[in-house]
């Protein structure tokens, strides 16, 4: 019998995701800014509070490095916390916790101590929130090693990956696009856990490859719909996780097309898109039939006005414009 | 287009190595030439920056157009109105002052790039793998990638056309297939050796040479050498070829306007047999001034290039003297027809042993035959002995080449 799809949004498809880990494990509870009564910023956690109680939905105060450091402590002691920072720009007031506590310990205490922490931040632009609210900070969480990136841009993921997540016994970082949540879809009823690892082809093509995680995806599947209309075959290559990197998939669908765009929002300097650009010049040079192509965001804070957000971030037309000149053709 | 050798009346633009608004250094390659006979890497005779290109790719034209501007390096320094120098209308910088210049074009709006190393293809890297795999010489494709790149479909296109049938389609750009660039360079060598022999009076001398110091001289100097540079017996032909015109000069020189004009340096051309047939003729520069060591190496380097088709415009124009050497082919002697507007050929056979009368004894022992084509309008057999005897006396002292 085929399950039922439902429409939904990413906002639900979090939601829901949340909802099954606190009913499922006991030792599961969400804190973070307005998570309870406010329902949650972008409005993911609204009405878990009613159902789950105080106990396991925890408001805190504004103190990022507080409430992280006591996510970690809760984690050592053996519950499954999961901590929401508002937005990515906020946590580095908890980056000391993050890198020099969450991501160190399993390896400074020899495996004896394991952090089952999971962090989700919104990250990202395209809702007018301004440079202090806008910004792509996840490239350089996966710098770090001991700590799992992940970047849902699926509804299946949104729903499935914190499941995984939780079930991993380090640290895992979840950055959900925030211009994602109102975007709706549909997914299969009985959709569940989806593993953490492992990028995923959302097209095949042959002339060229799109590479893109998290809010770039749908930018690139748009670019892949307005090139094949003029008969170039794209190929979407999406990420999922950050840290690690499926380097075997982005070498594989670098080998099928010979020509990448990598379309990242973060800024291009020092950027995770450098670093797939590194892995694919590294192990598949001979393959290249053009130079990697980046679309990034523009090398400035985020503006506020909408046409100069829209400016600054790696659109569609963009990314179809760079793969057009990788296939040889002028748009 | 710059007359690369006295047989070459028209050329074709294959490739531009630069682009409008590059500067170019004196000596650097701007653009590969197809004349009848190889492709040419052609080297700008002045710096500056280049101004406009006025012959696209794929298109032929005779000897002596203007094939781009060039604003040199000097002129643009000062403030005046730039002049500009036409490359290359002949061996020697044609510079004129110009009407007052059009400000250049602007540089592409782009960061500044590298720019592709002189001679090196700008092609892709796939391009390059698949290049190998099917053996096409990435000199001869033109780019259609991003910055003008050499891309894998372009590679295979050359490849197709390389097997296609003289009747199948074929495009402007890019060099001509095998089988038709070894037909136009035989026509070439026709055109070239019947104005030689309708115009020049040639009168021919012949010597042997005992190689018995030389040889001896070489294997001392090889012993202490890796195999990949031992020196051939070639390398001191050259040498002492070099050595005798610069004790003759009256065969080291052109036949202009009804009279031999000599040379300053001494230039032996080395005529190349190439393997599908035809033969080439780079010049080895400034040849007296170099050891037989350095010879040897410069003419692996260049007999490789002329059989891969890869010459410099100055190597292929420019020869004072030139030699031929059959030697590891068989023949004993050779006389051989002059490449005009040169006035002396000299020829070696193979090297062999034959019975040698030497102090009133008869021994056997290593000998070449060598003679010399002259050009009787410039110079009389007198000279023509003179030279061989200078040659001989070279050969019997290799310790002083």
């Amino acid at each position: 019998m085929t399950p039922e799809r439902v429409k939904l949004s990413f906002r639900e498809a979090f939601r829901l995701g949340l909802r099954d880990a606190l009913l499922r494990d006991e030792r599961v509870f969400l804190m973070g800014e307005d998570v309870g009564r406010y329902g949650g910023s972008y409005a993911v956690s609204h009405g878990l509070l009613a159902e789950f109680g105080p106990e396991r939905i925890r408001d805190t105060p504004l103190s990022e490095s507080a409430f992280v450091g006591a996510g970690i402590g809760a984690a050592l002691g053996g519950l499954r916390p999961i901590v929401e920072i508002m937005t990515v720009n906020f946590s580095l007031l908890a980056l000391d916790q993050i890198l020099n506590s969450a991501a160190t310990l399993s390896h400074m205490s020899g495996g004896q101590l394991h952090v089952p922490l999971v962090i989700r931040m919104a990250t990202g632009a395209g809702r007018q929130l301004a440079a202090q609210h806008s910004h792509s900070l996840e490239g350089w969480y996966a710098h770090i090693p001991g700590l799992r990136v992940v970047a849902p841009a699926t509804l299946e993921d949104a729903r499935g990956m914190l499941a995984s997540a939780l079930a991993d016994p380090d640290p895992v970082l979840i950055f959900e696009h925030a211009r994602l949540y109102p975007i709706e879809g549909e997914l299969a009823g009985d959709a569940g856990a989806v593993p953490l690892g492992g990028a995923a082809l959302r097209r095949t093509g042959r002339d060229v490859s799109l590479i893109a995680y998290g809010g770039t995806l749908d930018r690139a599947l748009e670019a892949a719909a307005l090139l094949a209309a003029e008969g170039i075959e794209a190929e979407v290559l999406d990420l999922r996780s950050l840290r690690p990197l499926d380097e075997v998939a982005i070498l594989a669908t670098v080998a099928r097309t010979h020509r990448v765009v990598i379309a990242d929002e973060g800024w291009r300097s020092g950027s995770l898109s450098a670093e797939v650009a590194a892995r694919i010049a590294e192990h598949a040079l001979g393959e290249l039939d053009g130079p990697i192509r980046r679309v990034c965001s523009a090398e400035v804070p985020i503006p506020y006005p909408k046409h100069l957000e829209d400016a600054a971030l790696p659109q569609s037309a963009r990314i179809a414009a760079a793969a057009r000149e990788l296939v040889g053709r002028r748009g | 287009m710059p007359s690369l050798g006295a047989d070459m009346d028209r050329g074709k633009i294959l490739e531009w190595r630069k682009r409008p608004g590059d500067e170019i250094a004196r000596g650097e390659i701007v653009v590969l030439v197809d004349t009848d006979k190889a492709e040419i890497e052609v080297e700008s005779f002045v710096a500056g920056v280049l101004e406009s290109i006025l012959v696209a790719v794929g298109e032929t034209v005779p000897v002596g157009t203007p094939i781009a501007r060039i604003r040199t390096a000097e002129r643009a320094a000062r403030a005046g109105p730039p002049a500009r120098t036409e490359l290359p209308a002949g061996p020697e910088p044609a510079t004129r002052a110009a009407e007052p210049a059009k400000p250049p074009p602007p540089l592409a709006p782009t960061a500044p790039r590298p720019r592709p190393s002189p001679g090196r293809p700008h092609a892709t890297p796939l391009a390059r793998r698949v290049a190998e795999e099917l053996g096409v010489d990435l000199g001869g494709v033109s780019g259609t990638g991003p910055d003008g790149a050499i891309t894998r479909e372009d590679v295979q296109a050359a490849a197709a056309k390389g097997r296609a049938t003289p009747s199948g389609p074929v495009a402007p750009a890019g060099a001509p297939p095998a089988r038709d660039r070894a037909a136009t360079m035989r026509s070439a060598i026709a055109a070239a050796m019947e104005r030689s022999n309708r115009e020049i009076p040639h009168y021919f001398l012949e010597t042997r040479i005992s190689l018995g110091p030389a040889l001896a001289w070489l294997a001392t100097l090889n012993a202490a050498r890796p195999i990949a540079e031992r020196v051939l017996p070639a390398a001191l032909f050259v040498k002492a070829v070099a050595v005798a015109a610069r004790a003759v000069p009256e065969l080291n020189g052109f036949w202009r306007d009804g009279a031999f004009v000599p040379a300053d340096t001494v230039h032996v051309g080395l005529i190349v047999s190439l393997r599908q047939g035809g033969l080439l003729a780079p010049a080895l520069r400034d040849t007296a001034e170099k050891t037989v060591p350095q010879l040897m190496s410069e003419l692996r380097d260049v007999v490789a290039r002329a059989r891969a088709g890869k010459l410099r415009s100055s190597e292929v124009s420019g020869a004072t003297i030139s030699l031929t050497n059959l030697g590891d082919q068989g023949a004993e002697r050779v006389f051989g027809v002059i490449m005009p507007p040169q006035v002396g050929l000299v020829g070696f056979g193979r090297v062999r042993e034959e019975p040698l009368a030497s102090g009133g004894l008869l021994g056997v022992g290593p000998v070449v035959d060598a003679t010399l084509t002259g050009d009787h309008r410039a110079s009389d057999g007198h000279v023509g002995g003179r030279f061989l005897a200078a040659l001989a006396r070279a050969l019997a002292a290799p310790e002083h080449l």
